[in-house]
């Protein structure tokens, strides 16, 4: 027993099989499951899932659901929950959109559009942090109070703006290299940044602590309302950010932009692996949860597959991937496969 | 005079008073806590000890009364945990010291990581200390525990360890032990009992919160219980045997009823 325990630890995990080292990889399993996809549809639908051409589209489309995705994983792994994400994606696009229309701003509409969300994101954080209202209830609250202002602000209007495809501001966010669309690599350089500092920084160590305990934060000195604040924030910020991104795509305010990313946002941060009970989340699962999502879509109806089966195919992946996510992190926390092992161990 | 006992003491505190609403949770408390020693805090649920340390430590200010750290008076509601920290008392509670989810190196540092000037934290440095707080401060050495693992994996004896190890390393003079062995087994409860000892070892002060009155009266060098927000005795527990202090306390329930 004691030569044993005096081996070196490092050469124990030297010895771990090459499989089980490759699956330590942050994401590597959600990566699987993703590849899987791909190669069963590029069986069912060649024509489509062989091309480029899907791709690329998946790069134009993607980048504003996987930023609110990312920015969601950090307020559920604080414990959190921020369902208003699309009025706010709304609203900074009604914003950008409006400024642009009636006097040409460009990069001063992107300030204003981005300073929106801030506003937005912050009053949640206020309104969680100082009335004590669990912030399910609050975003739900403020989906439909952020939602409802912007229509009345717009008179309910779609503001279309074609011409901002001229601008630099669209090349820069909205534009392509090559075949390749840029916002995919904002989206990239908006995960990396996320990744630093979720893992990496004292303000992601915060994060981390306020979802796994927040009675343990607050013993340790993390100011755990200060942090919500900033957390929430962010979250505007980032739902801005996106709200911008797809208004430079689309080349449109319409006041239900965004509603459509409720389900999928929440479902991409869930499929991806971070814990609904916060404390512990992943970065890199949240940007493959958000491509599973959308090739989900995709693959479905270039497969032939009826378009409304889609979301409720999305359904069922988000149940069954929670599910085993959760009994991942501790068997059992699953009631059912709780009952199970104690059948099979009696 | 009393400036001259404030530079020495850790802790004084002077008719300290605790309400909530109509409840007193604390009328009257004045005691002190010295350098190396270890005080035994004894007293019912309810008896105000949670109160006590939670206004000690700025979690919650007093009602009435004065505070000092280290002969320094403190502001009530203006001390936080992170000022107390600074002032060097760490607080262990109960299952409310680590996040379980974290790895260890993660525990050891959080609240007060290493990060550059950006905020960035030097991950390697912690994992470096950590490994070395863990083998020579606590004696880890057991069953392929490393500083990646989460608090999760270990037994309760081990996250007092942790805890209390963690306290030392940030140079505390004053670590609180919020009844760090219920729930424990007996060889566990053994090993929090020895860190204790390694606390007055390393020249630092505790204040030991515990129901079993055997672990208590071993390792106390002080001992004082509480009851009813109220201090019934402040003794060297050389004064004191085991069986008389069984006895005291029952004495204190026999004025009850």
């Amino acid at each position: 027993m004691a030569m044993q325990a005096s081996h070196d630890p490092s050469a124990a995990s030297l010895r771990l099989s090459l499989s089980r080292r490759i699956f330590a990889v942050e994401g590597m399993a959600i990566l699987a499951v993703f590849a899987l996809l791909i190669a069963i549809f590029m069986v069912t639908a060649p024509q489509t899932f062989l091309s480029y051409r899907i791709y690329m589209t998946f790069l134009a489309n993607v980048p504003p659901p996987m930023i609110l995705a990312l920015g969601l994983t950090f307020v559920v792994v604080a414990g959190e929950m921020d369902l208003s994400f699309p009025s706010i994606v709304a609203f900074s696009s009604y914003v950008f959109a409006i400024l642009f229309k009636n006097y040409e701003l460009t990069w001063l509409a992107f300030a204003a559009a981005l300073m929106v969300g801030v506003i937005l994101g912050f009053v949640n954080g206020l309104i969680v942090t100082q009335l004590g209202i669990p912030s399910m209830i609050t975003t739900l609250a403020t989906l439909f109070l952020y939602g409802g202002l912007v229509v009345i602000v717009s008179n309910g209007l779609t503001v279309a703006v074609p011409s901002v495809t001229d601008t630099v501001i669209h090349s820069v966010f909205a534009g392509r290299i090559g075949v390749l669309p840029v916002q995919a690599l904002w989206a990239l350089a908006v995960a990396v940044a996320l990744w630093f500092i979720l893992n990496r920084h004292r303000f992601g160590e915060n994060v981390l602590f306020i979802g796994d305990n927040a009675r343990v934060a607050h013993v340790v000195g993390i100011r755990v309302d200060r942090e919500k604040l900033k957390i929430f924030t962010l979250m505007g910020l980032l739902s801005a950010f996106a709200g911008i991104l797809l208004t430079l795509e689309t080349t449109t305010y319409f006041s239900s932009q965004g509603m459509g990313y409720l389900l999928i946002v929440v479902a991409s941060v869930f499929i991806g692996g971070t814990s609904i009970f916060g404390g512990s989340g992943t970065i890199v699962g949240t940007v493959v949860g958000a491509l599973i999502v959308a090739i989900i879509e995709a693959g479905l109806v270039a497969s032939g597959v009826q378009g409304f089966w889609t979301r409720f195919l999305i359904g069922v992946v988000f149940l069954v991937s929670v599910t085993l996510n959760m009994a991942l992190e501790d068997p059992d926390r699953v009631p059912l496969f709780k009952k199970i092992r104690m059948r099979l161990r009696r | 005079m009393q400036a001259e006992n404030g530079a020495t003491d850790l802790v004084r505190m002077v008719n300290i008073q605790k309400h909530y609403g109509k409840v007193e949770s604390l009328k009257n408390v004045n005691l002190t806590i010295g350098r190396n020693e270890i005080v035994g805090l004894i007293g019912d649920n309810g008896a105000g000890k949670s109160t006590l340390i939670k206004v000690m430590t700025g979690v919650e200010a007093p009602t009435a009364g004065q505070l000092f750290i280290k002969g320094k008076e403190v502001e009530a509601g203006g001390h936080s945990v992170r000022q107390a920290q600074d002032f060097r008392i760490e607080t262990v509670y109960q299952d409310k010291s680590l996040g379980e989810k974290q790895p260890l190196w993660r525990n050891f540092f959080v609240g007060r990581p290493i990060t550059n000037r950006f905020g960035f934290i030097d991950v390697k440095a912690e994992k470096r200390i950590a490994e070395q707080i863990m083998k020579s401060t606590i004696g880890f050495r057991s069953r392929g525990i490393s500083v990646d693992s989460t608090v999760g994996k270990l037994s309760g004896g081990e996250r007092q360890g942790v805890a209390i190890g963690r306290a030392m390393h940030f140079d505390s003079d004053l670590i609180i032990l919020d009844e760090p062995t219920v729930a424990l087994a007996i060889k566990e409860v053994r090993r929090v009992l020895d860190f204790i000892q390694s606390i007055k070892a390393g020249g630092r002060s505790c204040i030991y919160i515990e129901h079993t009155l055997a672990n208590v009266h071993e390792v106390a060098d002080r001992l004082i219980v509480l009851d009813r927000g109220e201090i019934a005795l402040d003794t060297p527990k050389s004064a004191l045997s085991l069986s008389e202090l069984t006895e005291f306390l029952l004495s204190l329930h026999r004025v009850r009823h």
